[in-house]
């Protein structure tokens, strides 16, 4: 079967999950897929990127709400962990409803920090999440901090400029990000369920990388582990 | 007898505009539609449209329909009393998304329309005072004077937990959470007669009398073929979680440039915020002042209309 994409009703979004590699590169060997989660204001790859052509099974990639070729919603009002719920209705198609399935997420930039959260929330499902660099890493201040309201004019085009805004500029506390490590590393089956790949670590990465379970090293090195 | 074979016959005593009657409760004066930068936002007034108006917000999980006793007091005092319902709640559109920042969004395009830029008295309730305590510090050129109904924020501890096990609360409470997003794009109210309804919602309103829970059914439902049912958005569910810590917004109170009156509700219940008056007291405003009432919950203007309404007039009447 050639890649191709299924949509995703989540709530009242439409989400487009690219299918880019429809069958494991051996069909007789057991693989999981992996899911590709793309930064801020970016979207899928069309088709597998050379970074992670060596991963053996099925290869997704899921275009965010107000991203890519998913509904851009009108009024605003993004949150990662909306965005991590968008990969929890990845995660029921590629496992096919089974929670004895899992896959593996890599994400990029604001991928990472939805990877994060939903290796947490669902530690038995996530074998393994990478974690890298890309668009909308760093995220929005550590707490509270004086604040600007507005309202932006959009097109209906993505990417939806209240998702670069909101996205752009949410909370990340070190301490709200490591407590997805500790989920993680409870109910993950792999040792260290989370890998850091990254060059950048803005404070909630570092607070992240410093917590135990949780692994260092490249992009291939992770892929290679959680295979 | 069961939701799904409710006798909606049984629906009497409605006035002429099917609505449960309630000692002293008025329907607005004027109700309309505002686009709010791509959210439908439903706005609700009370009083002389050429008074001097006064912004009023509800809390969550509720709508600007349960001022129908509070803001007609108001209005008698010669304010244009304006409140609006928040996105996904009463009549206002259900979005795709909800977040403080969209509540805030559209509540800025309601004070432009009332408003301009000019500053107004601003009232709110549970989530709706502490989102106005946000604004008042983020645009407090917007605010003549502040009035924060029971939503004062405050850290809230749960000290005999041993860590293992707040990880595991954590673990189901995402998966939950998780579950019901699965649920989100078919899930639906669960119908019942009025009187269901009523009781349902008084399970977390039980200071509340069950004549005024069936007037809530009346103006914030809608009857189905199968029944009654709640029209907030059944995208919405309570609880939750997030980076976000209720003493953040504590730390912006004082601050607050503009004369703060907080009113808290002295009996603890379960859409109570059981804010402790001790302990926000130090970060009253230098212009601010806090009532507590000992014997009234949550929802002081509901259960104490005619005390709480003076205590505001003369509060606002005050600052201007």
């Amino acid at each position: 079967m050639n890649a191709h994409t299924v949509t995703l009703r989540h709530n009242k979004i439409d989400l487009a999950l690219h299918i880019l590699r429809t069958e494991p590169l051996d069909p007789a060997t057991p693989s999981r897929p992996l899911l590709l989660l793309h930064g801020l204001g970016d979207k899928s790859p069309a088709a597998v990127p050379h970074w992670v052509e060596s991963w053996p099974g099925v290869i997704a990639a899921l275009d965010f709400t107000g991203h890519g070729e998913s509904t851009v919603p009108g009024g605003g009002g993004y949150a990662p962990e909306t965005l991590m719920a968008d990969v929890d209705q990845a995660l029921a198609h590629l496992t096919g409803g089974d929670p004895d399935r899992s896959i593996t997420v890599l994400g990029r930039g604001l991928g990472a920090y939805v990877a994060l959260q939903i290796a947490g929330a669902r530690a038995s499902q996530i074998h393994g999440a990478i974690l890298t660099d890309g668009p909308g890493l760093a995220g929005g201040p550590t707490g509270p901090s004086s604040q600007s309201f507005f309202a932006l004019e959009g097109d209906g085009s993505s990417p939806d400029p209240y998702a670069l805004v909101e996205l752009g500029r949410d909370l990340r506390p070190g301490d709200y990000a490591v407590s997805f490590v500790g989920l993680a590393t409870a109910g993950s089956p792999a040792t260290d369920p989370i890998t850091v790949a990254s060059s950048f670590r803005p404070k909630w990465l570092t607070a992240v990388a410093d917590a135990p379970g949780v692994a260092e090293g490249s992009v291939a090195d992770a892929l290679a582990a959680y295979a | 007898m069961s939701s799904e074979t409710a006798d909606l016959s049984i629906d009497t005593n409605l006035d002429e505009h099917g609505e449960s009657p309630f000692p002293g409760a008025r329907r607005p004066d004027r109700s309309y539609r505002l686009p709010a930068h791509g959210v439908e936002i439903q706005v609700h007034e009370w009083g002389d449209p050429d008074a001097p108006p006064l912004m009023m917000m509800h809390g969550g999980f509720d709508f600007a329909r349960t001022f129908d006793v509070f803001a007609p007091k108001l209005a008698a005092a010669g304010h244009r009393v304006v409140c609006w319902d928040q996105r996904g709640h009463g009549q206002s559109e259900h979005a795709a998304l909800y977040s403080w920042d969209g509540d805030m969004r559209d509540t800025m395009a309601v004070f432009d329309h009332v408003a301009g830029s000019q500053p107004i008295p601003v009232i709110g309730h549970s989530k709706g005072g502490a989102l106005m305590t946000q604004l008042a510090d983020a645009q407090p050129h917007r605010f003549q004077c502040l009035v924060n109904m029971d939503g004062i924020p405050y850290k809230r501890n749960i000290p005999d937990l041993a860590e293992h096990e707040r990880t595991t609360m954590l673990a189901a409470d995402l998966a939950g959470w998780l579950d019901h997003r699965r649920r989100t794009s078919t899930a639906s109210r669960k119908p019942g007669t009025l009187d269901d309804l009523a009781r349902r919602r008084g399970r977390m309103n039980p200071r509340l009398p069950h004549e005024w829970l069936r007037r809530l059914v009346t103006t914030g439902g809608f009857k189905s073929d199968e029944g009654w049912r709640w029209r907030i958005d059944p995208a919405l569910r309570f609880g939750g979680f997030g980076p976000w810590r209720p003493e953040w917004t504590l730390m912006r109170l004082p601050g607050l440039p503009m004369p703060f009156l907080g009113i808290l509700g002295g009996q603890m219940e379960e859409m109570g915020w059981g804010t402790p008056p001790a302990k926000v007291m130090p970060y009253m405003p230098i212009d601010g002042r806090c009532e507590i009432l000992d014997d009234v919950g949550h929802f002081v203007h509901i259960e104490q209309p005619d005390l709480v309404s003076g205590l505001i007039l003369d509060f606002i009447g005050a600052s201007s």
